[in-house]
């Protein structure tokens, strides 16, 4: 198997990260007749797409659509029935249990509800610096706070923020945080599952702010999964707009947003609510 | 007069870090067949006066003020005053149609529920005129799948169904809290579509409650904007959204991403800060300190609401709704909107 090719540092590279090619999933379902085989449900049928070092890959499509589990599968989190996930030319679901834990510090990822992705118990050093412990080789505890303390401060927080609680913080604050721990490990792809759709109007334009920084200094890739065609188009170089399983429609989100040639992602764009 | 009038409508809450002015000061009024928009952020107040609305505040809650629905005073009704009301002339539909309904009973006795308490109807009538409530609303083969429970419907549907229930005694206030945030964006257009087509066909009026904005501007014809509890804008909607003298609103509408916005906008404009909680709000503006233009009486003194726009009194009487003015609540809202044309 060949080496993965080290690309060059921050943002200039323009390799391709993520190659996901013809991945499938299917669930079995109950019963639903003593006497008739249980109907699969097929929740991913065949997706492929390739995402860029330093470019961000939106996915749009409906709940049921298959977003939440083509996450699940490039975060190697579940495996496919068939296809391939190479995230840096290797295949992820094909490495060791011991190689998957060391390759998860290229990506992580950042959830939708920032109420329920951090442990209220934990503060938020142990939280931040959590990604370090299964990834990294041992470090020392002064080391450790270092790296939590520029972490934070990237994102924005305080390092006095880092012996605090998470009910200590707000809304956008806490996303901050999962963004920060995230960022630890100097992942090269960020999976972003809905990561403004909990919060209010203001404070999602400043995460989203946040994000596009964070892409711009450290060349970050996202795949970000979200239902809101404006976030998309704000956010993401290329989309795919997933339908029952299936792209159904690719493009840059300008084109396919104001030309849409699907009926499914001309009915998306269609409903998105707008002012006026 | 109008059907719903909302005077000086002010809630005190106790929280554990004292007291909390959660509503301060919401007047408004609403005629039938129309729609108004509530839209803030979250703790800005806007599920509290629907459920203030309804007679759903918490216990320990103060109110002040006057809600009158019909000529009739609903702050201080006893409990069983206002549950001849609820579900009968006035009725609300909830953001998670999972939890609002019951999920041990079927959806079929849970829409009849209210024909039969408020109605009286027997059993076989309820039942017949929760089919037909039904398929009004778009639940496909209403008839065989009144025996069904909520988990074996969608999200949309539940939704659905939460508006059978709430259409079932022909109530004249609708209340809709959130009612399609849970839901995605082509199920929301069409739950959306099916209010305003109630509205209309019952001359209802309808309170719609929501943090987008392109919602409450393809639905609402008039509008609050609120913040900290307060009314910072309101008026009609086509009014508020094309002059946006709060600088609130005006931030509100800068903070999100538009659809075909024009190329090469990188950064959103954001507001600084955070929403405050409600006990931390400042004396004077609930906007102070998060405001570009905040100015030292911005914290002490309490703007009062100026009418920026009186709408002509030309547009018929039947129409009162139509004419309702445009106020904002902003010290130098004047000095502002100057500063913005030049």
């Amino acid at each position: 198997m060949n080496e993965p090719a080290e690309t060059s540092e921050a943002g200039t590279s323009s390799a391709i990260l993520l190659r996901v090619s013809g991945l499938k999933r299917a669930y079995s379902r109950p019963r639903t007749s003593l006497w008739r085989k249980p109907e699969p449900l097929q929740a991913l049928r065949g997706v492929s797409f390739e995402l860029q070092g330093g470019q961000s890959l939106g996915v749009v499509g409906e709940s049921g659509s298959g977003k939440s589990t083509l996450a699940r599968l490039v975060m190697a989190l579940d495996r496919p029935s068939e296809g391939r996930v190479e995230l840096l030319g290797r295949n992820l679901h094909l490495l060791s249990e011991q190689e998957l834990r060391a390759a998860r510090r290229d990506f992580q990822m950042v959830f939708q509800d920032p109420y329920g992705s951090l442990d209220p118990r934990m503060t938020v050093e142990a939280i931040v610096s959590e990604p370090l412990g299964t990834t990294h080789e041992k470090l020392s505890r002064p080391a450790r706070r270092q790296q939590v303390l520029s972490v934070l401060d990237q994102v924005g927080l305080r390092a006095q923020d880092a012996d605090k609680y998470p009910h200590e913080f707000s809304g956008g604050q806490r996303q901050r945080i999962a963004i920060a721990r995230a960022l630890i490990t100097r992942p090269r792809l960020i999976v972003a599952d809905e990561p403004v759709s909990a919060l209010d109007v203001s404070v999602q334009a400043q995460v989203l702010n946040l994000m596009q920084d964070l892409q711009r200094e450290l060349g970050l890739s996202y795949l970000f999964i979200s239902h809101d065609l404006a976030v998309v188009q704000h956010v993401c170089d290329q989309v795919i707009v997933l339908h029952q399983g299936e792209v159904v429609e690719r493009g840059t989100p300008r084109k396919l947003f104001s030309a849409p040639e699907h009926p499914y992602t001309q009915a998306l764009v269609k409903a998105a609510p707008r002012v006026i | 007069m109008a059907l719903l009038e909302v005077s000086n409508l002010t809630i005190n809450l106790q929280t554990h870090r004292g007291r909390a002015q959660a509503v301060r000061d919401v007047s408004f009024t609403l005629e039938r067949g129309a729609t108004l928009g509530l839209i803030g952020e979250s703790g800005c107040g806007k599920s509290l006066t629907a459920l203030a609305l309804m007679g759903l505040l918490p216990e320990h809650a103060q109110v002040d003020g006057s809600i009158q629905l019909d000529g009739q005073e609903l702050l201080g009704l006893s409990e069983r005053q206002l549950c001849a009301l609820r579900g009968n002339r006035m009725a609300m539909v909830f953001q998670e149609p999972m939890s609002a309904l019951n999920p041990v009973h079927s959806i079929g006795r849970q829409v009849a529920e209210p024909l039969r308490l408020h109605l009286g109807m027997s059993r076989a009538q309820a039942r017949a005129r929760a089919t037909e409530l039904l398929e009004r609303v778009g639940i496909a083969q209403a008839a065989q799948r009144l025996d069904e429970y909520p988990h074996q419907f969608s999200g949309g549907q539940r939704q659905r169904i939460m508006i059978a229930m709430a259409l079932a005694c022909g109530p004249d206030l609708l209340v809709a809290d959130e009612p399609t945030t849970a839901l995605d964006v082509t199920v929301q257009q069409r739950i959306l579509d099916l209010l305003q087509e109630l509205v209309a066909e019952h001359s209802m009026a309808l309170v719609l409650i929501s943090h987008d904005l392109g919602v409450i501007a393809q639905n609402a014809e008039q509008l609050l904007v609120m913040y900290g509890g307060t009314v910072v804008e309101s008026g009609m909607t086509e009014a508020v959204f094309a002059r946006r003298a709060h600088p609130y609103t005006r931030g509100l509408f800068a903070a999100r991403p538009q659809l075909h916005a024009a190329e090469g906008t990188v950064r959103l404009p954001t507001i600084a800060g955070a929403v405050p909680e409600l006990v931390d709000l400042p004396a004077g503006c609930p906007f102070a300190g998060r405001c570009a233009h905040t100015q030292d009486e911005c914290y002490v003194e309490r703007p009062q609401p100026r009418t920026l726009h009186q709408p002509s009194m030309a547009a018929p009487a039947s129409l009162a709704s139509w004419r309702q003015p445009h106020v904002a609540r902003c010290l130098y809202e004047q000095v502002l909107t100057a500063g913005a044309r030049t």
